[in-house]
């Protein structure tokens, strides 16, 4: 009984949302974000949703549903109606479930329209205020010398630190004691406190610290300098050949949306890249939107599948599983 | 001297700025606006300070960045002060630190003296908050970084003082306390464990990330009482209300102050702790009255003390606990870590700058919270008269009224269905736990301690490469395990003499 309503329900959806697609949107669309409100990606998502307000003519609400490592949220706009008035803000983290959860509930690639790439947010590797090390080659040498004891503080597993975490230990070749916190502000704690020796976390969480002095900085994770953070190096140039990861923000919406409703949410994801106050608001984060053509269906599409190839064999090898 | 002199300058004039930023017409407003609605959603079971201010978020952005702050923080602290009000008149904490307040606070109501507890409370809390501000204008900056020396091996150990505290909440059997605090842990086991592998969750993605705090509290203390009061329809009818009782007597005043003033020394010292210090306020100071008590046997059924001291320690955390947001940049809560992301869309950034960077914003904001400590004790006396009003509806017209709001503010936590469902079977849970005459505030202490103290073991021992010798070791842990020991001994003592006595007269 259950399962033919549901079914009637989805029909009498489609039939509807068939109908509106072109007048799309009639009524305010709930933008769903995996994390809880007040963090980095909370923050990226709040800020085009009101610039997407402006473009749209209808309120685009953020609901979040943290949870479950950032895997509930993408759970709940699969089992949405496909009509464009639920769509998914995620992070990098969107490709690292496949591998650190064996039994998703979704299949990223497979489950979702693609909306657009947002932003990609720099990260930047500090460390305690004792630390000795002047620069990448001191905290290179400090991490040779102390070896597995070196320590590293991270947010959670999958959290955007696990995952440069685990970049920075292939990178150099040797384990850290790797210690969980849940969440930056615990994690933050133990490095102001001098207890933990290193944490490279999203620029959002350590840029008032850098600036207050409070924390050793060392570098950037992406392959040029971040505005906001004029004086550190990219890691790549610094003693790191190669190394870049960088907290990567997409739109999706379910698998089903109509073309046009999708082409539509890419045309005000798109405003909401050029608006001004999110420029500004982002520059204040340490990032800045992605040019014009990687907001783009496609280029979010790529970039997951590319993604999901290069850290399979990273959290693989690192036997890292959050089930 | 002249440092001191320097030092009270410097703070007048940090004073002079801040009220001139608070006491203006417009962030006066704002801060009415938010204790206002900080007292509502507190009042109503279940919904949050984190849903309201989620919710508020797009709003503050159009606004200035100090005003918003204001009404945020109105909305937080507000939420502590209506939160006792529902703890008290029906058995229904929301927050973890109501908890305690529903102990006493409850029975006294039941005595027909819930007047006299809700202002015993908003005294209290007015107070706390009025030292805990005057603790951030003057100490903020020192206290910060006084907190960053607590290690996770000293917050271990303030844990385990934690548990101490937990055997020492309970009234009856010590061994049921005991089974009780043992099977608030096993719930707390529920979920992710330290190293990210699931634990406990058969397979069930609902399971992943543990219980939540306000579906099971609510659910036990708040469904399983109405379903009890639903038993038994004469017993219900014997809760009177009397508008005399509000004014204290001589006697009750006297009897009222120190709790009041320990409360508000034990809730500012945990609350600086960024890593859930706050949580323990209420429990250690309900603790501290009972064990200074000279009659401890009347805890529980309706002490005057038992309201006091928590609800001030409870207060004075909530407040003290912005010093690490303010001057560290480091959220000591979830309310908190919202706060600093609407910091950063008004494109501040949190850090240990803003006190330089920003002096309008941080002296603003301190001086606000008095004046709406002020505006909450103001609003908050009258309605005394009207909420205990409340009680005189008749329980078939106002259960299915609190049910109802049980399941919205449940719900609004995460929108999570399955917390409504966990609600619903800790309902349950709740009723067989008061036919065995087991209590379950030592349970939801466990529950909460539980998971934290889990979480700084694994680290400290992570720390110390495997080294358990590092909670003796470091001076801070090594004492409050000690304070813990001492204590232990002296609430097991009596029962030991009690069992020894038993074997003696055999």
């Amino acid at each position: 009984m259950r399962k033919w309503l549901l079914a009637a329900a989805g029909i009498l959806a489609l039939g509807i949302s068939g109908a509106s697609a072109q007048n799309y949107p009639t009524r305010s669309i709930t933008m769903m974000i995996p994390f809880a409100a007040g963090g980095p990606t909370d923050t990226v998502g709040r800020l085009i949703a009101e610039s997407m307000t402006k473009n749209l003519g209808q309120q685009v609400i953020v609901e979040n549903a943290a949870g479950a490592g950032g895997t509930r949220a993408p759970g709940l706009v699969v089992k949405a109606t496909p009509d464009g008035y639920t769509i998914l803000l995620h992070h990098i983290g969107m490709s690292t479930a496949p591998t650190l959860y064996r039994k998703l509930a979704y299949k990223p690639l497979e489950d979702f329209e693609f909306v657009g790439l947002v932003t990609d947010a720099p990260m930047s590797l500090i460390a305690r205020p004792g630390l000795e090390a002047k620069d990448m080659k001191g905290v290179l040498e400090y991490i040779a010398k102390t070896k597995e004891k070196t320590s590293y503080a991270n947010a959670g597993i999958g959290s955007a630190s696990h995952l440069c975490g685990m970049l920075l230990q292939a990178a150099v070749k040797q384990q850290f004691n790797t210690i969980n916190f849940s969440g930056t502000g615990p994690a933050m704690t133990d490095i102001l406190g001098d207890r933990v020796d290193l944490m490279c976390d999203q620029t959002t969480n350590t840029t008032g610290q850098i600036k207050g002095g409070k924390v050793k900085a060392y570098g950037v994770t992406t392959k040029t300098r971040v505005k906001s953070l004029p004086d550190l190096p990219p890691l790549d140039q610094a003693g790191l050949p190669g190394f870049e990861v960088a907290v990567w923000h997409g739109i999706y919406a379910p698998k089903g949306t109509p073309k046009e409703v999708v082409a539509r949410l890419t045309q005000a994801l798109q405003a909401a890249l050029k608006d001004p106050k999110v420029i500004s608001a982002f520059a204040e984060l340490g990032t800045e939107p992605v040019p014009q053509d990687q907001a783009t269906g496609p280029a979010l599409q790529a970039k997951l599948k590319a993604e999901i190839d290069k850290w399979r064999p990273l959290i693989q090898a690192a036997g890292q599983f959050a089930d | 001297m002249d440092i001191f002199a320097d030092f009270f300058g410097g703070m007048g004039a940090n004073l002079a700025l801040g009220f001139s930023q608070a006491v203006t017409l417009d962030n006066l407003f704002y801060c009415f606006v938010g204790v206002l609605l900080g007292t509502a959603i507190g009042v109503l079971p279940g919904l949050g300070p984190i849903a309201t201010i989620a919710l508020l978020l797009p709003i503050t952005f159009k606004l200035d960045p100090v005003s918003a702050l204001i009404m945020l923080s109105g909305i937080y602290y507000g939420a502590q002060y209506g939160g006792s009000t529902t703890a008290i008149l029906i058995n229904l904490p929301g927050e973890t630190s109501s908890v305690v307040t529903a102990i006493d606070g409850h029975q006294m109501a039941k005595k027909g003296k819930a007047g006299l507890a809700l202002f015993t409370s908003a005294v209290g809390s007015f107070f706390a908050g009025t030292v805990a501000t005057f603790l951030i204008v003057g100490f903020a900056p020192v206290l910060a970084s006084a907190a960053l020396k607590f290690s996770p091996a000293d917050y271990f150990s303030l844990m385990v003082m934690g548990f101490v505290a937990a055997v020492v909440l309970a009234q009856g059997s010590l061994l049921k306390a005991l089974a009780m605090i043992v099977l608030g842990l096993l719930i707390a086991m529920v979920g992710p464990s330290e190293s990210g592998s699931p634990r406990f969750t058969f397979d069930n993605p609902e399971f992943f990330d543990g219980f939540d705090f306000v579906a099971l509290s609510m659910g036990i203390f708040g469904i399983g009482e109405i379903i009890r009061n639903l038993e038994d329809e004469t017993k219900r009818e014997a809760i009177k209300s009397r508008f005399l009782d509000l004014i204290p007597t001589k006697a009750e005043l006297k009897e009222m102050i120190p709790p009041i003033l320990r409360g508000t020394g034990i809730g500012s010292a945990l609350g600086i702790l960024p890593g859930g210090g706050a949580i323990l306020g209420a429990f250690a100071a309900y603790s501290l009255e009972k064990r200074l008590s000279k009659t401890p046997q009347d805890f529980g059924k309706g002490k005057l003390a038992g309201v006091a001291g928590p609800e001030s320690a409870n207060n004075a955390g909530a407040q003290v606990s912005f010093i690490p947001m303010l001057t560290l940049g480091i959220p000591s809560n979830p309310v908190m870590a919202l706060m600093l992301g609407a910091l950063i869309i008004h494109r501040i950034v949190p850090g240990p700058t803003l006190v330089t960077d920003r002096p309008e914003l941080f002296w603003g904001v301190v001086s606000s919270m008095w004046i709406g400590n002020f505006m909450l004790l103001v609003l908050n006396l009258p309605l005394i008269g009207m909420w205990v009003k409340f009680l005189t509806i008749p329980y078939r017209l106002l259960f299915p009224g609190i049910v109802t709001i049980c399941c919205i503010g449940v719900y609004s936590v995460s929108n999570n269905p399955f917390d409504v469902h966990t609600m619903a079977a800790c309902g349950l849970i709740g009723y067989v736990l008061f036919k065995l005459e087991c209590e379950p505030a030592p349970l939801l202490l466990g529950f909460v301690i539980g998971r934290l103290m889990e979480q700084y073991f694994t680290r400290a021992m992570q720390l110390s490469f495997g080294d358990a010798t590092v909670f003796v070791r470091e001076p801070i842990s090594a004492s409050l395990l000690l304070v813990s020991a001492i204590a232990l001994v002296l609430v097991l003592l009596p029962a030991i003499r009690k069992k020894r006595e038993e074997a003696f007269a055999e």
